[in-house]
């Protein structure tokens, strides 16, 4: 499983991705952490490169909506729309919907347990490579 | 005279029969263990400084209004993410994040909005911004000066601690030695223009949030105060000079104990080293006065309401370890910038703290307990031994540009969440104690998705208004400010008269510093 990471937008709050990142690789997947004031389109060229099965960001800026939507635009300008994508951060209870609504498949709110977290994203990573017990896509 | 509810007189300090001990000493006294001043809460309370600031100048300066209305004492200036990185509202880049977390400030003429009608010469102000913050300053001093206010007279705190932006808060623009420079620039200016500023707040507290202990927030900010002594003094100004008006920044978390015995021993730990490493002479460059942030990263999205309860432990160790401006979180922080109700129970726990709680009717109540002398002596040996470290290793910047201190927080980081997944640390709500889903969400911060718009109308005006070739000759004299090698900071002022913007003159800075990437944290 590879899962791209990065800080999209200008915040620079990284102690809950550098945290989700060591969680992942403790539990066998192969974590590419981009950084911090990563653009859409970098994120996106990053995971079609590294051939990521997930791609996951962490906004604590309270723009986690208008950066979702942009990857989401910039993934599938790109062609790689199936790649999923997660979203850490501080996000208020009503934005889940938005965000699952922009194809958002998982949402991690901070004080989501780590265990939680790693669970949450490698599922998502799983479903999306064996469309079959997904019924998604790729 | 002061007494407790029942009626026993309380003296101002206690200490044992036969006088203290060289290591404690008296308050107000060498080397200040005990606290900064003689009376400390008995003559004066600490500020009360909510950090605050979103959407346009003035949508923050109602807020400002309001919260001075409430009983605040002071200001604390909360800029958005743009104006912090040097990006004007209508970059790019800025989008969506224009007002979002701070207020947007792209000229001197929306600082001065920012402080319509408040009293600038009675008020004291902190001012959170770093990588910019010699830009700030000026569009401030500016501001003042339109309203005929005098330099001299001017109070507040410039955050200006860059080194910490590398380390943990990570709003950096240019790479670590330019990024001194202009710190220095602000001191040596300040030195000599603002004798009531503080021009820099040498800051533990984002390490800490970052995920570091106790022991490592006091260590990496002791190595950072070093960092900049050896910085200013090697441009020729004397320790003295600045050291008295260098303040400092901790988190206060909610190991009680360990956090009043931190700040104690910070104390003493600074004097030791403006004694002994600089060879201080005036008294004022050994007494460490600080700012207590309460900590964001203990509070919790689930039950929010406990986090009023944190905030209050949290408050009450910065009290108790003698802090001169608190901050207090807001319960909903977790969630969203808080609400005006959440930031009107934040003052209002520092309030029942001061005045109903008894607390500040002695100076350093927690002296003499075994347990906390103790404590502060660890802390002590144990700071002193990561700066010793940090020292044979190549100094604090070194390491810093080697990613070294970044790598040790973020180990910290994941242990602590680690213990927190087992079940070895306890947090009520999250792995004890847990709701079932039953508890509603409290009403949240509504943001105005207006403000940004406003904010580049606002800009599109002015930039109409000014006259554009007295704005470009200026943006030419920062440049050749920054080649020539002297202080930028008149430059900065001349730019900031003439109506240029934060993000033209930090273009400028770009240009000339170039703009940092950090090393792979891995």
């Amino acid at each position: 499983m590879r899962i791209v990471l990065a800080k999209p937008g200008l915040d620079g709050h990284d102690r809950g991705v550098k945290v989700v990142a060591m969680a992942l690789r403790d539990a066998g997947a192969e974590v590419v952490y981009l950084g911090l004031r990563q653009t859409p389109d970098q994120i996106v060229a990053a995971a079609r490169a590294e051939d990521a099965d997930v791609i996951g960001i962490s906004v604590l800026s309270g723009v986690h909506v208008a950066l979702a939507r942009q990857i989401r635009e910039a993934q599938r300008a790109a062609g790689v729309a199936d790649i999923p994508l997660v979203v850490g951060g501080t996000i208020p209870p009503q934005d889940t919907a938005t965000l699952a609504d922009l194809g958002v498949r998982g949402v991690f709110s901070v004080g989501t347990p780590i265990d939680e977290v790693v669970r949450g994203v490698l599922e998502v990573g799983l479903l999306a490579r064996d469309p079959l017990s997904s019924g998604g896509s790729r | 005279m002061t007494s407790t509810d029942s009626g026993i007189p309380v003296e101002p300090w206690y200490e044992p029969p036969g006088g203290p001990s060289p290591a404690l000493g008296r308050p107000g006294e060498p080397p200040f263990t005990r606290g900064p001043y003689r009376s400390m809460y008995r003559e004066r309370l600490w500020t009360m400084r909510q950090y605050s600031g979103f959407g346009s100048a003035e949508d923050t300066n109602q807020r400002y209004r309001y919260l001075l209305g409430q009983g605040q004492t002071a200001l604390s200036v909360a800029f958005d993410l743009p104006t912090q990185l040097g990006y004007d509202s209508s970059h790019e880049l800025a989008g969506h994040e224009v007002g979002r977390v701070g207020v947007a400030i792209d000229t001197a003429d929306d600082m001065a909005d920012l402080f319509d009608g408040l009293p600038l010469a009675d008020l004291s102000v902190n001012f959170t911004i770093n990588a910019t913050a010699p830009i700030m300053l000026a569009f401030y001093l500016v501001a003042a000066e339109r309203r005929g206010a005098d330099p001299a007279a001017l109070a507040g705190t410039l955050q200006n601690d860059i080194l910490k932006e590398f380390l943990a808060r990570k709003l950096y623009v240019f790479p670590p030695r330019p990024s001194l420079r202009l710190a220095g620039d602000v001191v040596e200016y300040s030195a000599r223009e603002l004798p009531r500023f503080n021009p820099i707040s040498v800051t533990g507290y984002h390490a800490r949030e970052a995920g570091c202990d106790a022991v490592q927030e006091l260590g990496l900010t002791m190595a950072a105060a070093i960092a900049y002594a050896e910085h200013f003094t090697a441009r020729g100004l004397a320790f003295d000079s600045f050291a008295p008006r260098l303040s400092f920044h901790f988190s206060s978390q909610l190991d009680l104990f360990e956090e009043v015995a931190k700040v104690r021993a910070a104390r003493r730990l600074w004097y030791q080293i403006a004694t002994g490493r600089f060879g201080a002479t005036q008294e004022g460059s050994g007494r460490l006065r600080f700012f207590s942030g309460c900590s964001g990263a203990t509070l919790t999205a689930q039950q929010p309401l406990n986090n009023v309860v944190r905030s209050a432990l949290q408050c009450l160790a910065a009290v108790l370890g003698g802090a001169q401006s608190i901050h207090v979180m807001g319960y909903d922080e977790a969630l969203e910038i808080p609400t005006e109700e959440s930031v009107r129970l934040a003052l209002r726990t520092q309030q029942i703290i001061a005045y109903e709680s008894g607390v500040t009717r002695t100076v350093d109540p927690l002296a003499g307990s075994y347990f906390v002398e103790s404590l502060t002596d660890q802390l002590q040996q144990r700071a002193t031994a990561l700066i010793e470290q940090i020292d044979a290793a190549g100094g604090y910047v070194r390491l810093l540009e080697q990613g070294v201190p970044q790598r040790w927080i973020a180990e910290s980081a994941y242990a602590a969440e680690r213990a927190t997944a087992s079940g070895e640390k306890v947090r009520v709500g999250v792995n004890r104690f847990a709701a079932d889903g039953g508890e509603p969400a409290p009403r949240l911060f509504t943001v105005d998705e207006t403000a940004a718009s406003r904010q580049r109308a606002r800009l599109a005006q002015r930039l109409a208004a000014r006259d554009a070739a007295a704005a470009k000759h200026e943006l030419s004299r920062v440049r050749e400010a920054v080649a020539a090698g002297g202080n930028t900071m008149p430059a900065f002022l001349a730019a900031a008269r003439a109506g240029c913007t934060v993000g033209e003159i930090t273009d400028v800075l770009r240009a000339e510093f170039g703009e940092y990437t950090e090393p792979p944290p891995w």
